[in-house]
């Protein structure tokens, strides 16, 4: 095992094309070390992309925000722009493990980790969400949610990583939420997660919407039809309705000891009305 | 497996160590550096026994390689007290018998000084919330949240004399 802490973006895609077997990049490590530890990895070549200039940074950007790929939780959520933008999106990354965890963990490392059961995917895809992918003949923005394939697996190729990710600025009259049911209080996995972000006219109605599950499928899904219900309504008592019947539906998961299949559908109806009550609230202001 | 040489600032002091890339910073403290006062509960972040922090945020260093900490800072709980003076979250942990077996407990002190830094009068939901990635088997936690506060209560008390001593002097210094 080799560890290599490059500091530029071109000397890390060079190790990564270069190296032989397994190399996996190093973020916060939250899920890194847990799975070398139990034995589950043993890569070859461990980056640390933390040393690079910008993946620490938040800024900025022509039509939205720009965040590192190593900014870690504690420091988005220290973000008053960001925090008061996508609140969305800051409570879903808020909601990954104690604070110890969030002084390390950051959002790309979930999305990275391709978990269909990280908390801030479904949220980073309701925002709508892009990833910068670097690598060694191109660099491509693709959306947040065609990074993870399945579980554990991703579309990145041979010497490619994700530097950032880039947060479009929400339109006036925007609201985002995130809302995961959990057995427990801290400290889980989520069993169910929904992201909706959602844009109003001056009249209260729905002009723009994205609806997103996770947890109740092999990745984080974006739900259209969910959207598509939203859209030219106001959020009255029959939309909301169709909302958790389409998400409910929507919601392919698994059997397990967390949850049965019946149970996590219906706990995505549940919770989508419930995040886009909240989404509803915050984008009326 | 090549070794990496780390220099690194360990409670205020450079250190220098050699370690291998799969050694985390609590294996570096504990079997390289012999502070076992930092402890390992779990080695996979849920219990927060190895609770350090590193350019002063909270971090678990069980998940932390040691290779990352070059040139970085880390305080650990041998940095907690001042030579034979406790630091005063050690000694309300004492007087409200918030410790049984005790291996949780430089994990709390670490974590809770940690949020005394930033919060300095939290509510019980904060603490709780804060020390949630802290696990204990033993104490039932209640004394633990209670020497926390206790601890705020006293050091806001000193903070807000020292602040008064400042005022008058600086009256003082005006007058003359
Ligand atoms: C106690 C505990 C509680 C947790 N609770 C939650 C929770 O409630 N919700 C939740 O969703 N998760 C939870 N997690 C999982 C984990 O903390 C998160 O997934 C976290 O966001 C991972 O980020 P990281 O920076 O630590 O990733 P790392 O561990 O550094 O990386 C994760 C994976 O992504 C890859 N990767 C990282 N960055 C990049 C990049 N820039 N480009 C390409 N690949 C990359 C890595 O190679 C690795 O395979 C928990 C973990 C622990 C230990
Ligand atoms: S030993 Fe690190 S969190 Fe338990
Ligand atoms: S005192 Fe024994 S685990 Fe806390």
């Amino acid at each position: 095992m080799r560890y290599e802490a490059p500091e530029t973006i071109k000397a890390a895609v060079g190790l990564l094309i270069k190296a032989r077997g397994q190399s996996r990049i190093l973020a916060g490590g939250t899920d890194l070390m847990v799975q070398m530890r139990s034995g589950m990895l043993e890569p070859d070549l461990i980056m640390d992309i933390k040393r690079i200039p910008g993946m620490r940074d938040i800024v900025p950007e022509k039509g939205g925000f720009r965040i590192g790929a190593a900014v870690s939780g504690s420091e988005l959520g220290e973000h008053a722009k960001v925090s008061k933008m996508w609140p969305g999106v800051v409570e879903a990354v808020e909601l990954i493990g104690s604070t110890q965890i969030q002084g390390r963990a950051t959002m790309v490392g979930n999305l990275c980790n391709a978990s269909p059961a990280a908390d801030s995917v479904p949220a980073l895809i309701a925002v709508g969400a892009t990833a910068r992918i670097v690598g060694n003949k191109r660099t491509r923005d693709v959306p947040v949610e065609t990074i993870a394939k399945a579980p554990g697996k991703t579309i990145l190729a041979k010497g490619e990583f994700v530097s950032s990710v880039f947060l479009p600025k929400a339109l006036p009259r925007t609201g985002s939420a995130y809302l995961r049911f959990i057995p427990r209080t801290e400290m889980d996995i989520a069993v169910v997660g929904s992201g909706v972000c959602l844009t109003l006219n001056p009249k209260g109605v729905v002009t723009k919407a994205r609806v997103s599950l996770g947890a109740v499928a092999a990745r984080a899904l974006l739900v259209e039809e969910a959207a598509d219900v939203l859209l030219g309504n106001k959020l009255n008592d029959d939309v909301l309705e169709r909302l958790a019947d389409i998400a409910s539906d929507a919601a392919t998961p698994i059997n397990d000891k967390r949850g049965t299949v019946a149970f996590r559908k219906q706990v995505a109806g549940v919770l989508t009305r419930r995040a886009a009550l909240i989404a509803f609230q915050r984008a009326k202001g | 497996m090549s070794n990496i040489h780390v220099t690194t600032t360990i409670n205020g002091d450079e250190t220098e160590y050699v370690c291998r890339p799969d050694e985390s910073l609590l294996d570096v403290l504990r079997d390289r550096l012999g502070m076992s006062g930092t402890k390992e509960g779990c080695g996979t972040g849920d219990c927060g026994a190895c609770s350090v922090t590193l350019d002063g945020r909270l971090v678990c260093s069980c998940l932390v390689m040691g290779a990352e900490v070059d040139g970085h800072k880390v305080e650990t709980i041998e940095g907690m007290a001042d030579g034979e003076d406790l630091h005063p979250l050690q000694q309300k942990f004492l007087e409200h018998a918030a410790l049984q077996c005790g291996i949780c407990t430089p994990g709390f002190l670490v974590a809770a000084q940690s949020l005394l830094e930033r919060n300095l009068d939290p509510t019980e939901t904060e603490v709780r919330y804060w020390l949630a990635g802290n696990l204990c088997r033993c104490t039932g936690y209640d004394k633990i949240v209670r020497a926390v506060l206790d601890t705020a209560k006293d050091m806001r008390k000193v903070a807000k004399k020292s602040s008064a001593k400042k005022t008058a002097k600086k009256g003082a210094r005006h007058a003359a």
